[in-house]
Formats: C-alpha cells, structure tokens, sequence
C-alpha cells in the first residue's frame, strides 16, 4: 500500500517525537552541536520538530580549539539560519595549560571535550541534552538508551539502565541528574548520508574529496589545517585528494584518499568501503576493546 | 553456501549510484527481535546477518579475530557473539546482559534487531527489547527442542502483542539435518503455542552458524521449501497499514505558539490518517473542532498517516495541551479512572499495594495506585498463582486506580494508548510495565456530589483557616505527646480542632490492617483520606503516626490544597527512642517477637524539608509545643509559615 512508511520517514518520525518529549519534560534542554555530518542531521530533524517555532533550546559547541576552519564557518552560519543561540564552550584550564593533541595525546580530548562538557553543562545548569550519537557507530552504543542518564557527577552505568517501553521515555530525574539523548540512536551510517541528500542538509565540505594539504603520521593521513601543524624530522606536507568521513579535532582525525566530489559519490565510496568510520578516530583505540565504555562511565557523550 | 546477493549489488553501487539509491530510499523498515538462551545462537545468528550484509568492516573483523582467540567460544573460529555483546562485563562473562541494537538492510528492507538476553532475571531487558518490535524470532537449539525458556520467551513476546513469530530451529548442522527431528520440535511448539493462544507462527530449519536457510534456501535440506529467514523477514507485512487504517489516535506532546497567529498540536499519530477538513475530537474535554491544516518545514501536507510526526491546526479555539489525544470525531477512545491490566514487575524493590506510582500512558502523566494482583503467571508453567504483590520480572493482573480520568484504548487496539509505565515518585525509576486490558468504570458516571455547603462556607463558620498538622516520627519519638499539647493550647485559642492517633486509629477504621509495608501504606491512606474529609469540615488536624515512607506523606500532602498540609518531623534518634521504650515495644522488637518494627527491621524515612522540625534532645515537649502553636498561629515572624 502506498501508505506504508520508508524507514527514512519512520526514523524521522521516530527522532521528531523524542525531541518534543525532552522539551515537552525537561526543564533546561541543550543541543550538543558538534558540527559534524550526524549533528547536521540532529540540527534538520529539531528545525522541523519544532516548525514553525525555532527550536526551543540553544546549540552548545564544546570546543577544543583544535576543529577544522571549516568547521567554525559552519558552525556560524547554521546558528544564524536556525535562529538558535550558540554557546561556545572552551574549557580555561584547558587553555591556561596549553593542552593540545600535539603534545598531550588522550589528556587533550580528556581536558578539552570530557571535562569542557561537564563543566558547560554544570555553569548552563542544562538538565537534558541532545547528541547526535548512534547506536551502529560503536559496540556500548549499541547497548545505550535513548534517554542515558548520568549522576551528578556525570558518570554512566552500563548495568543500571532504565527499561525503556514502546516509546514512552521516562525523564524523570533529581536534582543536580541530567538525561543525555540520542534522536537518532537507531539510524545507520548510510542513513545520515542518504537523508543528508533527501532533504539538503548543509555539511562541512571536508566531507567531499579535494586537493589538501596532507602530511603521514603514524599511519594516518593528517591534514595540515593550519600553522600550528607541527612537522617532524622527515615530515613533508603533500597536497593529496582527500576528504573525512568522520570530523573531529584536525590533528586527531584521520583522511582518505578519494575523488568523491558529490554526495553521491560518496555515499557510493561509503558503501564499498571495508572499514567502519570511526576507523579513524583515535579515541577508540585507547583501553582496549572497551575504551569508550570507559570513556562513558567518566562523562564523556 | 552463504547468497549475499539479497543484500546489496555491488555492481549497481559501483555502476549506477543513483539508481542504487532511488532503490534504497523507498525501502520499509522492520523492528524484529531475537530470544534464545546462552547456547541457542542468537548471537551467532545476528553475526552472520551482519557480516553477509556487510555491516561488519575490515577494522571491526580484525578486532574481532583477535578477540575471539581470546575471549571466544568457538575455537580458532571467529566468536560472533562477541560482536554482539558490546559491555565490558558482557564480554567477561559470556552472557548478554543488556539488549543491543543492530542494524542491516537488504534491497527491500531496513532491520533493526533488538538482540535480548535469554536468561530469567533480564525478563525485564527482553520485555523492553520486545514493545518496539513488529516480529520475533525464536530460536530453538535443534539437540534440545522446545525448553521452558522457548515458553517463556513465546509467552512474553505473545503478551506485548507481537504478531509474527518465526521459529527459527537452530543448529541443524549438529542433527545432521534431520527432517524429524525438525517436524517433532515443530509439533511441540505447536501444541504449546496453541494453548497460549499463538495462532500463526513460521518455523524454518537453520544454522546460524553454517549459513543454511539464512539468505538462501540450503542443499543440505532439501524437504525444506521455505523461504530461508531473510525471504520471510522482507515478505512479512508490516503492521503500519492497518494502523493507518484504523481511527485517528494522537497524544498531543506539545503546543507550538511561536506567536498570537499561530497554535499548532504537534504530536506522533498513533493511528489512522488525518487529512485537513476532518472533524476531529479532542479527549478527555470531548470539545470537537476540524483540521485546517497539517504542517511541517517541508509545507503542508494533504494526508497524513499513522507513524508520522505532524503538527495539526484546527479551525476553532478549543482548549488542548499536552496530555489530551486528538482522536476522530465519531471514534473517540475512551475515558475511564479504573482498569484491568497486566502488569510487568521491572524494578528491584517488589511492587508495594496501595503505594502511588506516577503512570506514563501516550504523553499522559497521573498517579496511580495498584490494588493486590488477581493473580500472577508463572512464565516458565504458564500457571496462574495467588499472589500478594509482584517482584522483579513478575507478571500479573492487577486493578489499578488513577487520579484523574486517562484517555485509552485496550493494548490489543492500539499499543500507544495502551500501554504504559509505572515510575517510582522518589526513586524515579522505571519500576513497570503495563498493558490495559478494559476499564472497570467509565469516569463519566462517576460525579463529585455537588454541595451547597463548600469547605470555605466550613472554615469561615469557624473563623480559621483548616489544617493538618501532620506529626511524623519513630515509636517513641514523643509524637503524641507533643501533638496533644498543641491541640489542648489550639482548643483553649478557640480553634476547633481532632487530633487522630495511631493507636487509637488502629482499634478502630483500621482495625482489619496489619504492619508489612502495603498495610501500612493503606494504614496512612485511610487516616488520609479522613483528615481530608475533617479538612473539608472546617477542622483543623493533628495526626500522631510514625508513618515511615515519604511516599505516603508526600501522597498526602498533594491531597489538600497548598499550604494545608504541615509536616512536623519530631526528630528523635533511634538511640533515645530505644532507650525510652515507653510500650516496651523496641525491646520485643530486637527479641524478633514483633516484626516489621520502624528503626529496626523496617526502614524509617525521614523528611527532608519538614515545615517543622522538633529536636526532642534539645527542646522539651512543652517548649516544641508552644513553638509550634506560635508558629502556625503566626505569633511568630516566619512568612513562610501559612496560619491558621
């Protein structure tokens, strides 16, 4: 029957519903707005959630310091057209101490984002927030709830989960309790991508193939953003035909080589690829096969 | 033997992307989950479903290899089930603890499985894995047929209204793929499944870990005409068209007002299609109007349908917020404050009788109070057994009693409006699940008696404002005697007052009670519910009750209006209580001659702001109760105090 949903349709639906329950329940919500591909895709469904109203809550960016320029320019001009407030976070100490990823390794994502995060959220007083987190990404998301809840001091436990029924989301919480949510906890990679083009969702335009300045370091392919790019002995900046599939800190964050210009292209490279996006990432290479688990249960979204 | 070619072509992707995803983006979605124990392979199942549909990439198989030489199971063959089991301590213990998601789509599909842990004591984990499912598969080791977890799992999966069941007989490879052995477990099920009421269920030979009848019917059973598990899970119709069929139902979450011109209902239609000229109900207010437009960021719509989110304007100003359903004008739901319902137990602390429960139905939020289940089901014997209250993973029937009258359907009709949960009001946990069968009552027929004489026209006869000067407090504490000095000073003021006591109260209304802790929860409720009738009567009240559990308390208090309710914790420690002993009462306590005793094996819950706190260390009784008249009389300087 022509009725019959896609599950495009359903997924948005179902993201829709969870986002007005947060606001219709919590008292201070929050959208963690990390720029990337799956935060575009959150800003989209909260736009039309909440039409023809804005949606009623700010985008928060935890920033490091250490993001892709294209990434701020972006970041900016999606706040304008949303109408949202945006919240810049970037944690002091982290900044007095000169943190970087050159220098500090897991101490910088440490400082920067898991503590910047609690910290932003503790001065905001912000009760409920959004992230664009899904559940395919990473083997302990895949055992998360939408609703996650996290003590005062922010930690997540694996073993004590609210049952989560039908769709009826109980957000109920003490004082000083927050409620992380996950609109899209049960999209897929492609998902994002083929919703991204459905509906023109703006991306960073690191995510299409371009000719880029590029160092090779420890195996990964790093882009040289901007002169803070320390090279090494040996080290020479090539210009390759690069792009992300996952954006984070620049000097953290892995490229691949591709000629993939168009969404479709790749979607297409996406599809045909052998390793998972988060390959190039260096986060979930730290502890072992449980370092976000860990990571979780410190703060970290 | 594996046939990936279900999934995805390859040829296509590299060929003609946008015809690929022309194809991909008006695939349908199924929710399915799977239930097994340990060593059933569900796991390995759900493995392989990803690995042939290449949701497992290079990086994670690596990881996988590794891990399973490890941590595995199976050899030096790759442990699927670690792929699986995403927690730390999952991995350590080779058990599913908690239910994973996973995802894999073919051409004409998108799945998402709830992988469910198979043993007993995460019932609550496969129950929550089970009400967003459209489909259930389960899984029978081939060597060992039909088990009492298979029942169980059936039973469960039946009870949240899972239509379609798959029987997947796992394992073949081990039977040497065996027709009887396939036809007998078959007949097992059946018998079962008819005496639970299953009436369709589709069994299919496979091995999860081999491949065969996964993707593509097998050579290796050749009496097995199908279809293989994927066929039959992309051919299942999806229950989403008789919804859209079915009359409108949507909560409405929240009100859209970005300004005086606009006000929009934005919600998620639970059921049927709503088109703009449709008339339209609003429940529990019953006041209809008609639909003028659908809206979204894209423009507006001509129809919408069940499953979508939507934001609906009408064309008249009727009141309607969160909480109310806009249902269609011919086919309203009903509206009742008594019901029968299943319920299932998911909470650690035991269910407590008479305790108030917020419950969450649709956008809904009441309190609820549950009577003593009818009787509970053993799910391993599908047996009905007596039953005082319900434990973690229970399942009953019970009557249960909300505050306010809640819009519903039966869970049979529609699961939104039917089914619900049960939270904690001081731990805020989910503690249940529930699924209404019929209301006991209908709220319309039941009506606050009118009177002429209101509870204003009480108090001003009076000449004061009515109270209840709740006294709480450990055996001993001095409760009654405090509370008799302040009624003898309000009485020589001139106030008309009663003062309620514990034991007295005991001897008399509430004579039929004992002390566990749902009697003693129906104990303050009844005296409650009194001095509420003696508020209304213009009196003020004074009750001498240990009354442990802030719940009640509390529960009390949001019974009278604001500022009536004054709670006076007589703060004594158990230590001194003890030592008084003034009934000889602790002393048959700690003999283990009296049970259930406050401050020795049943918990005492002190307030946490108490208007009034008495220090019975530090002030003598006589010195609490001329404080305590002064303060409520407004002799003293406390503006947050109301008075009398």
């Amino acid at each position: 029957m022509s009725n019959t949903l896609t599950h495009l349709q359903r997924l948005e639906a179902e993201a829709i519903h969870i986002l007005r329950e947060v606001v219709a329940e919590a008292e201070r919500p929050v959208m963690l707005y990390s720029v990337g591909k799956d935060s575009a895709v959150m800003l989209h469904l909260a736009r039309k959630a909440f039409y023809p109203s804005p949606p009623p809550f700010p985008l928060l960016h935890v920033d490091t310091t250490w993001k892709f320029q294209e990434m701020y320019k972006l970041r900016d001009r999606m706040a304008r057209e949303s109408g949202m407030d945006l919240l810049v976070y970037q944690n002091p100490e982290a900044a007095a101490r000169g943190i970087n990823p050159f220098d500090h390794g897991a101490l910088h994502t440490d400082m920067w984002k898991t503590e910047g995060l609690k910290q932003a959220l503790e001065m905001y007083g912000f009760d409920a927030a959004f992230g664009g987190a899904r559940r395919d990404e990473e083997k302990s998301r895949a055992k998360e709830r939408i609703f996650s809840f996290r003590t005062a001091s922010h930690g997540w436990d694996p073993k004590n989960q609210r049952p989560e029924l039908w769709n009826l989301y109980n957000a109920k919480k003490h004082k000083g309790e927050s409620i992380r949510v996950f609109p899209i906890s049960n999209w897929t990679e492609l998902d994002v991508w083929q919703y991204i083009q459905l509906n023109d969702v703006p991306i960073v335009p690191l995510y299409f193939a371009a000719r880029r300045p590029t160092v090779v370091r420890d195996g990964m392919l790093l882009m040289v953003d901007d002169r803070r790019f320390p090279l090494q002995p040996g080290e020479a900046v090539v210009e390759r035909s690069i792009r992300f599939r996952t954006l984070g800190c620049y000097p953290l964050t892995g490229a691949v080589e591709s000629t993939a210009a168009t969404l479709s292209e790749v979607i297409q490279e996406t599809l045909l690829t052998t390793t998972s996006e988060r390959q190039g990432r260096a986060i979930d290479k730290d502890a072992g096969g449980a370092g976000m688990e860990v990571k979780k249960q410190q703060g970290y979204f | 033997m594996t046939d990936t070619s279900v999934y995805q072509t390859e040829a296509l992707i590299a060929e003609d992307i946008d015809a690929y995803l022309d194809k991909h983006q008006h695939k349908s979605m199924l929710r399915f989950i799977t239930c097994g124990s340990v060593d059933d392979g569900k796991s390995t199942l759900i493995g392989r479903l990803l690995y042939d549909s290449k949701m497992i990439f290079e990086d994670q198989l690596a990881a996988l290899e590794t891990d399973s030489k490890k941590q595995g199971t199976q050899g030096q063959e790759i442990d699927f089930a670690l792929l699986v089991d995403g927690l730390a301590a999952e991995r350590e213990q080779g058990i599913t603890i908690d239910v994973a998601y996973r995802f894999f789509g073919t051409e004409k599909r998108k799945f998402i499985v709830a992988d469910c842990p198979g043993h007993e004591q995460y019932t609550r984990n496969m129950v929550t894995g089970a009400s967003t499912a459209d489909l259930a598969v389960i899984l029978i080791d081939a060597r060992k047929g039909v088990l009492t977890q298979t029942r169980r799992h059936s039973f469960l999966c039946h009870r949240i209204g899972i239509r379609h069941i798959v029987l997947a007989v796992n394992k073949m490879d081990l039977v040497g793929y065996d027709q009887s052995v396939f036809d007998r477990i078959v007949a097992d099920y059946r018998a079962f499944a008819d005496s639970i009421g299953i009436t369709e269920f589709t069994a299919l030979p496979i091995s999860g870990f081999k491949g065969d009848n996964i993707t593509a019917l097998s050579a290796n059973t050749p009496w097995f005409t199908g279809p293989a598990l994927v066929e039959h899970l992309e051919s299942v119709e999806l229950d989403t068209t008789a919804a859209a069929a079915a009359p409108l139902r949507m909560p409405v979450q929240w009100v859209n007002r970005p300004n005086l011109d606009f006000r929009g209902f934005s919600g998620l239609i639970a059921s049927g299609t709503v088109r703009p000229g449709d008339a339209v109900r609003v429940l529990p207010s019953g006041k209809t109007s008609t639909v003028t437009r659908i809206v979204t960021l894209d423009g507006d719509l001509d129809e919408a349908v069940a499953g979508q989110s939507v934001t609906l304007c009408f064309a008249d100003e009727i009141d309607c917020s969160r909480g109310d359903v806009i249902a269609a004008a011919d086919a309203p739901p009903e509206v009742a404050d008594q019901f029968e319902s299943t319920l299932v137990w998911l909470d650690d602390d035991a269910l407590l009788v008479g305790r108030s429960y917020w419950l969450k139905l649709g956008t809904q939020t009441v309190s609820v109070t549950v009577a003593a289940p009818k009787y509970t089901i053993n799910v391993n014997t599908m047996e009905r057994l007596a039953a005082k209250t319900l434990d973690l993973n229970a399942i009953g029937v019970a009557e249960i009693t909300t505050d306010k009258p809640l819009v519903f359907d039966a869970y049979t009709t529609n699961r939104t409006l039917g089914g619900f949960i049960l939270i904690d009001k001081l731990s805020n946990r989910t503690v249940g699940a529930g699924m209404l069968h019929f209301s006991l009552r209908r709220a319309q027929n039941v009506h606050w008696q009118a009177l002429d004489v209101t509870r204003a026209a009480h108090a001003a006869l009076k000449h004061q404002q009515p109270a209840v000067l709740w006294f709480t407090g450990l055996s001993g504490s001095g409760k009654s005697t405090i509370a008799n000095m302040v009624e003898k000073r309000l009485h020589a003021l001139g106030h008309h007052t009663f003062l309620l006591d514990g034991d007295n109260v005991r001897h008399g209304l509430n004579k039929d009670l004992g002390f566990t802790e749902s009697d003693r929860i129906e104990n303050i409720r009844r005296v409650g519910e009194v001095a509420k009738l003696m508020t209304d009567a213009g009196l003020i009240v004074l009750t001498a009750f240990i009354s442990p559990f802030a719940a009640e308390r509390d529960m009390i208090r949001s019974m009278l209006p604001g500022g009536e309710f004054i709670e006076i914790f007589v703060d004594t420690p158990l230590e001194v209580a003890e030592a008084r002993d003034v009934k000889g009462l602790y002393k048959k306590a700690r003999s283990g001659s009296l049970k259930n005793f406050t401050g020795i094996d049943s918990p005492y819950e002190a307030p946490e702001n108490p208007e009034i706190r008495v220090d019975t260390t530090r002030e003598t009784p006589e010195e609490a109760a001329t404080r305590i008249v002064d303060l409520i009389t407004g002799n003293r300087n406390e503006t947050w105090m109301p008075t009398i």
